[in-house]
């Protein structure tokens, strides 16, 4: 069945790069600017030894105040954390009109050819992709279950393998995800874990479409309920039930114990806990890297120019995200498989986790960030005004106890 | 973002120069076209009941405002006195008040009243973080509490009274035991305000 879609949807390919080619020539490109205001950034300590009158340093000044409004009013008109949860801004439009954020009406000419594109992309390429779509699923569910009936051994494996992959290829299709694959080498072998950034549920079909893993997740209900207990019947993937993942023990040695049978396939995790807009890398979650065993890291990053794979889960519901992903213009990405990691003699869980989360963001061409992806839905922790309170009151009583020695 | 909105935002984008006296009026910050639009779609972001103005809730979502010490008087600042809601029009006026001083203009005649981003202005701002109960006053007790924002738990009560004490008393000129506003600006005066209370709004 695959090999009989094959060429045509290469020909789906070939007419969406023509006709891209075509689109953006007689596009205006309009040049916005990410930034609204240019930030420097200097340390608390340093600002305010510079704001500091000159002359004998007095322990406190009144114009230490501005060190902490200036930054306030910046994080008001643009922070590093809140944009991150919406879906990235373009610079030029690519003619959806869910990526438009600033562009105003510029010509009847444009908005013809916005209109020509609607009607490509809802009457042609929709109906393509949900019936390719449905295949997929409808093949997943039906030939899992059939491999399920074999006795364990290595032909059951091997046909997993193989009903896997080609099932998640179909669903690539039905997506028009045109993937780069890069340092093939590095691919995760049996006994890791694959860590990767997250923006979307996609990036779980675009790597198991290269690769065979055993998934991770909670335990659905409704389609999804299925699809997860045809899989397990084919290969051994991990779902909790809701209540088991709160305890934390009993997540870790599972996943350990998975790890440890040579015979399993790599374990799929995405650490940051929640989609991101693919700019950037959030806080890693250590549960992971305290396993102890080598970690694959795996770099993912989509064009944002065919189509935006972000998923935001507060604002969308997943049929309506699906809706969008097949009537955009094309998924674009590329995979970056990293040379595999462990963790070093003294290092502990989170610093093997923001060392691997450097070098994914190193990659992939993102931003690398400290904050939690949980801040999209819950507030920042005390701890950190504390950590600022605690820097401001160093460089006061630093003063005082370099006073007190001169004097005595 | 609501109909009204990107109709908001069509009026600003497609309005001429001899219009524009009246978006002056509207908007009275003298920004760009593209700057103000940037704006209105940050305060749209932030803006999550679309409601057209933010309340303090959608100010405490900035978690780099929130881990700020004076995140709270900051956020304040923006608030008129007894309202719990800033429109956008608010929002741009306190806004303004970060504007670096262009070259120009401090040279300017101050015939129709200073410029919201002025010295003094920007001094006015910072007085207001420290005057809690908008007396036009520092007392003590509002010096005590500021500081007692900026270090946490990290400084005993009476290392941060005599803190308050010798800044009172280098200020205080009158013997009101209070700082008053020209006090406050005679302290600063070598300060160079412009530059510490200015963001470079790019374009």
């Amino acid at each position: 069945m695959e090999s009989y879609l094959f060429p045509f949807d290469s020909l789906i390919c070939m007419l969406l790069g023509i006709s891209f080619t075509v689109w953006f020539t007689l596009l205006l490109h309009l040049y916005k600017p990410y930034r609204i205001i240019a930030k420097e950034p200097v340390s608390l300590e340093q600002e305010i030894q510079d704001m500091r009158r000159g002359g004998a340093e007095p322990e406190f000044d009144m114009s230490d105040i501005f060190y902490f409004c200036r930054r306030g009013v910046e994080s008001i008109v643009d922070d590093e954390v809140t944009k991150r949860f919406t879906a990235e801004e373009l610079e030029s439009w690519n003619l959806l009109t869910r990526s438009n954020y600033n562009f105003h009406h510029i010509s009847t000419r444009l908005t013809a050819l916005w209109g020509v594109g609607v009607l490509i992309r809802y009457g042609f390429l929709l109906p393509l992709r949900v019936t390719l779509a449905f295949t997929g699923v409808g093949l997943l569910v039906v030939l899992t279950s059939i491999v399920g009936l074999f006795p364990n051994g290595r032909m059951k494996n091997y046909l997993s393998d193989k009903v896997h992959l080609m099932c998640y290829r179909i669903c690539v299709r039905a997506l028009t995800a045109i993937i780069t694959y890069h340092d093939s080498e590095n691919k995760p072998k049996n006994g890791g874990i694959c860590v990767a950034n997250h923006t979307s549920p996609i990036d779980v079909i675009i790597l198991a479409s290269d690769g065979c893993y055993a998934m991770v997740g909670q335990v659905h209900g409704g389609l999804m309920g299925v699809i997860q207990r045809a899989m397990v019947k084919a290969c051994p993937h991990i779902w909790f039930e809701r209540s088991e993942v709160k305890d934390r023990h009993l997540v870790a040695k599972r996943l350990s114990d998975h790890v440890a049978d040579k015979s399993k396939l790599p374990i799929l995790i995405f650490p940051e806990g929640t989609c991101i807009n693919n700019t950037s890398v959030m806080m890693f979650k250590k549960g992971s890297f305290e396993i102890g065993c080598t970690v694959y890291p795996v770099a993912i990053k989509y064009d944002p120019r065919f189509g935006d794979a972000f998923w935001n889960s507060s604002k969308f519901g997943m049929v309506n995200y699906l809706l969008h992903m097949m009537s955009s213009w094309a998924i674009v990405c590329s995979v970056w498989y990293l040379p595999p990691m462990s963790r070093m003699e003294g290092e502990d869980a989170v610093q093997f986790a923001n060392r691997v989360k450097a070098a994914i963001a190193r990659k992939g061409g993102l931003a690398d960030l400290l904050w939690d992806g949980g801040l999209k839905r819950g507030k920042v922790k005390e701890v950190f005004k504390e950590e600022q309170q605690k820097l401001y009151s160093k460089v006061l009583v630093g003063s005082t106890s370099f006073q007190s020695t001169n004097q005595d | 973002m609501g109909l009204q909105g990107w109709r908001n935002v069509l009026a600003l984008k497609t309005s001429k120069n001899n219009n524009r006296a009246a978006w002056q009026r509207a908007f009275p910050v003298p920004l760009s076209h593209s700057q103000i639009t940037r704006l209105y779609s940050r305060f749209h972001s932030l803006d999550k009941g679309e409601n057209g103005a933010l309340s303090r809730e959608d100010f405490q979502r900035i978690p780099e405002l929130a881990i700020n010490p004076l995140g709270d008087r900051i956020i304040n600042a923006f608030f008129p006195e007894g309202e719990d809601q800033a429109n956008f029009r608010g929002f741009m006026r306190t806004l303004a008040h970060f504007r670096p001083v262009e070259d120009n203009e401090k040279n300017k005649d101050l015939t129709s009243g200073e410029p919201l981003n002025s010295r003094t202005n920007k001094l006015l701002f910072a007085f207001r973080l420290y005057d809690l109960d908008r007396d036009d006053k520092i007392s003590r007790d509002e010096l005590l509490q500021v500081l007692r924002m900026m270090v946490g738990v990290n400084i005993s009560d009476e290392q941060l009274g005599s803190i308050a004490d010798r800044t009172i008393q280098e200020a205080d000129t009158n013997g009101d035991m209070c700082i008053s506003f020209s006090e406050f600006i005679k302290v600063l005066e070598k300060v160079d305000v412009e530059q510490k209370m200015s963001i470079r709004f790019l374009h």
